[in-house]
């Protein structure tokens, strides 16, 4: 009776520790399958991974943070990756749009028109910059200033304006 | 950057007034800011906020172009001139001849906008022709 008892417990044992390990152990995935996975995927072909032992770091320039975190994540589902390492840069920001100025022939037409009921105030055009002098009221001039900024000149030039009281 | 922070009271004014397509850029010495006001008074404030830092403009470092959203096709816009009446021209421009007048304060139609200085428009009585933008204000 002892004896069957304790063959029963030893075979329970090594079924118990089989199953045991034939569920948790799964098959180790290579890291070049890993990398192959990067490779191939759309999302992340602007950036550089390296793959050792399930550890994946990432290098390279994101466009803006969602990028960066989107591409971590992307990589996260990758099957047997263990963690992320990012190191990728962002991009910086676009530079703005060059400033539009007006050719000197639309804004001498801009000015005739701006200075029309100012007789006593004088501008003109000249490779973008507008040179304003004469005199005009404080409240006078800042219209006139408001329509020639509309013209969009480089600059206007109002050093040799006298403003009178 | 140096420009920025001397105008930065006027562009935080422009960002919490709601301007729309805000563009604040610098180049060669000079500020340029251009965007679109949802009002003709958040324009006038810019304008009174810019004169604040640079009285009466003089130091030529800012070119600001922000148009009134509320001036669309339809918009009943008013004759904001001094006093006088503002002339309504056959075509864009003082050169072009006079074929009618809106009276000082009388509001009118802006039918289309020709360029940001001249706006084709039409009266009550049916005069239809270009005035200059600067002496008309969207009614608000």
């Amino acid at each position: 009776m002892k004896r069957t008892f304790s063959r029963l417990l030893n075979a329970s044992l090594l079924i118990a520790i089989t199953s045991i390990w034939l569920f948790s152990c799964k098959p180790k995935i290579k890291d070049e399958d890993i990398q192959t996975q990067i490779q191939s995927n759309p999302a992340l072909t602007h950036l550089v991974a390296t793959v050792k032992d399930g550890v994946v770091t990432l290098s390279g320039e994101c466009k803006d943070e969602a990028d960066k975190t989107a591409s971590e994540n992307v990589v996260k589902q990758i099957p047997g990756v263990k963690s992320v390492v990012n190191n990728t840069t962002i991009a910086p920001p676009p530079p703005p749009a060059p400033v539009e100025i007006a050719a000197d022939d639309p804004l001498t037409k801009g000015i005739t028109d701006a200075l029309k009921d100012h007789p006593t105030v004088k501008a003109t055009a000249k490779d973008g910059i507008i040179t304003v002098t004469g005199e005009a009221t404080s409240a006078n001039w800042k219209k006139i200033k408001i329509a020639l900024d509309a013209l969009k000149p480089k600059k206007v030039d109002a050093s040799g304006l006298t403003i009178k009281k | 950057m140096a420009l920025q922070d001397k105008y930065q009271q006027l562009i935080d004014t422009a960002n919490t007034s709601g301007v729309s397509n805000l563009q604040v850029r610098e180049q060669d010495g000079v500020l340029y800011i251009d965007g679109e006001a949802p009002s003709g008074a958040v324009k006038d404030k810019l304008w009174d906020v810019y004169g604040s830092i640079d009285p009466d403009f003089l130091s030529g470092d800012v070119v600001m172009n922000v148009n009134v959203a509320t001036a669309v096709p339809g918009a009943k816009v008013k004759v904001v001139t001094e006093k006088s009446n503002l002339n309504i021209r056959k075509g864009p421009g003082t050169d072009q001849p006079i074929v009618g007048k809106a009276a000082h304060h009388e509001i009118i139609t802006l039918v289309s906008k020709s360029n940001d200085q001249w706006w084709l428009v039409r009266t009550d009585d049916g005069e239809e022709g270009y005035a200059y933008a600067q002496y008309l204000a969207p009614v608000e």
